[in-house]
């Protein structure tokens, strides 16, 4: 593999200190999208900044169900979100349909909002539950967030340190998963709050997207919207009009499973 | 870099580069060459090994990140004449063809006992054994050999 450092740094100063010290520098999560991007050279960084001893990872609710704040660390695996965020079943449920259960094991919450994979799950819950994104720096809301693939509103060197989940009254997840890799080809989260819905959308798109149609056909109770295909994705998986259909297919099956 | 590892209840200092996997480590370092590489893609689970007891992909985990924890491999579990109970299930259940993916199926039925416990279904150990690939035997006899091996950990530890 491609040669780099490996630091350690024990508090987020220190991190931030020593990634704008390192040349190209990365900071390493999980390390379950950066790993096989260096393996692959795609990433060749200078020096790997490990975030693994700032004490960002566990779990904490402010406020009561139907209201308040899920926070999540950003070091927290999937694992463990599919353990402990019973304050909001919708998102236990997506970490827990994450990868597989060694990977769930190792990939991290905030390594996944930060590389913003267009086909990711945690993205959709993010924009969907309207949850503030929390770094060593500044408070990020999720609508200002995501910015296209791969893309976020991050500086080179910021550290997300956690994520608060706005507590839903009700919500769902349904993703129509690529057998191989597990990610979302389509992959739509509802969440119902007291000022109305959100509707976010991963996998069809070049980014996480809010599919407001849907979301004010719920507000009014009409017929539910089909997606334009014109701007998703096309590849070997599927098609943007397979996509498009998708999108209604997994609306319907996150509804139902709200019933 | 210089870096320790906690292997099997022993600590090993080792000079290997920063970009080493913890699974050349412990293979062309250590000489553990039970923990086996597959596809290198953290897709086949044959790599498995334990950190603070949760199944990981050591293909896909830098030695340097493992310092930390006390890793566990297939080494680590039973010896040729006393093995351990997972390991006696693979052997009865004829659970293995070919062999090679078996130290990771092994792996991931501890995992499987660690969060589901020792009274096991088929269907559950299928669901949970999807981060593991075998290309010979169709997983019905592994499927078995970690619902009896779960069950003979129970009697063990009893």
């Amino acid at each position: 593999m491609h040669e780099f450092a490996f630091l350690r740094p024990r508090s987020l100063s220190e991190a931030t200190a020593q990634f704008a010290s390192s040349g190209e520098a990365a900071y390493v999560a999980g390390g379950h999208t950066l790993i096989p991007a260096i393996k692959s050279r795609l990433r060749m960084p200078d020096a790997l900044v490990d975030l693994s001893g700032l004490g960002l990872a566990g779990i904490t609710q402010e406020g009561g169900n139907g209201s308040g704040r899920l926070w999540i660390g950003a070091m927290t695996t999937h694992a463990d979100v599919a353990a402990g965020a019973s304050a909001i079943p919708a998102l236990a449920c997506l970490a827990a349909g994450i990868g597989d259960a060694q990977v769930r094991n190792r990939g991290t919450l905030g390594g996944s909002v930060a590389n913003n994979d267009p086909a990711a799950d945690y993205p959709a819950a993010v924009l969907a539950l309207d949850a503030v994104i929390e770094t060593d720096r500044a408070a990020h809301a999720a609508d200002d967030f995501f910015q296209g693939m791969f893309a976020t509103a991050l500086a080179d060197s910021e550290i997300i340190t956690r994520i608060g989940f706005s507590v839903p009254l009700e919500a769902a997840y349904a993703k129509f998963r690529h057998p191989a890799s597990r990610y979302a080809i389509v992959g739509v989260f509802v969440a119902r709050f007291a000022g109305g819905w959100r509707v976010a959308v991963t996998g069809a798109g070049p980014g996480v997207l809010r599919w407001t149609d849907a979301e004010v056909a719920l507000a009014a109770g009409g017929a539910l919207p089909a997606m334009p295909s014109d701007d998703l994705n096309s590849d070997i998986h599927a098609s943007a009009a397979y996509r498009a259909h998708l999108c209604g297919v997994m609306l319907k099956q996150a509804l139902a499973s709200l019933a | 870099m210089q870096m320790t590892l906690t292997i099997n209840g022993q600590a090993h200092s080792v000079e290997a580069p920063a970009a080493s996997l913890l699974v050349e480590v412990l293979r062309d370092v250590l000489g553990l060459t039970g923990t086996h590489i597959g596809c290198d893609t953290s897709q086949c689970g044959a790599c498995n090994v334990l950190l603070d007891g949760r199944a990981l992909k050591a293909c896909t985990l830098l030695a340097a990140q493992a310092q930390v924890a006390a890793i566990t491999t297939i080494e680590g579990l039973g010896t040729p004449e006393r093995l351990h109970p997972m390991q006696a299930a693979f052997r009865d259940a004829h659970g293995l063809q070919c062999g090679f993916c078996t130290p990771g199926m092994v792996m991931a039925g501890l995992e499987i006992v660690r969060k589901h416990g020792t009274q096991l279904t088929p269907e559950l150990v299928a669901n949970e054994l999807e981060g593991n690939l075998c290309r010979c035997t169709g997983y019905v006899n592994i499927i078995k050999a970690i619902v009896a091996g779960a069950a003979g950990m129970e009697t063990a530890d009893a």
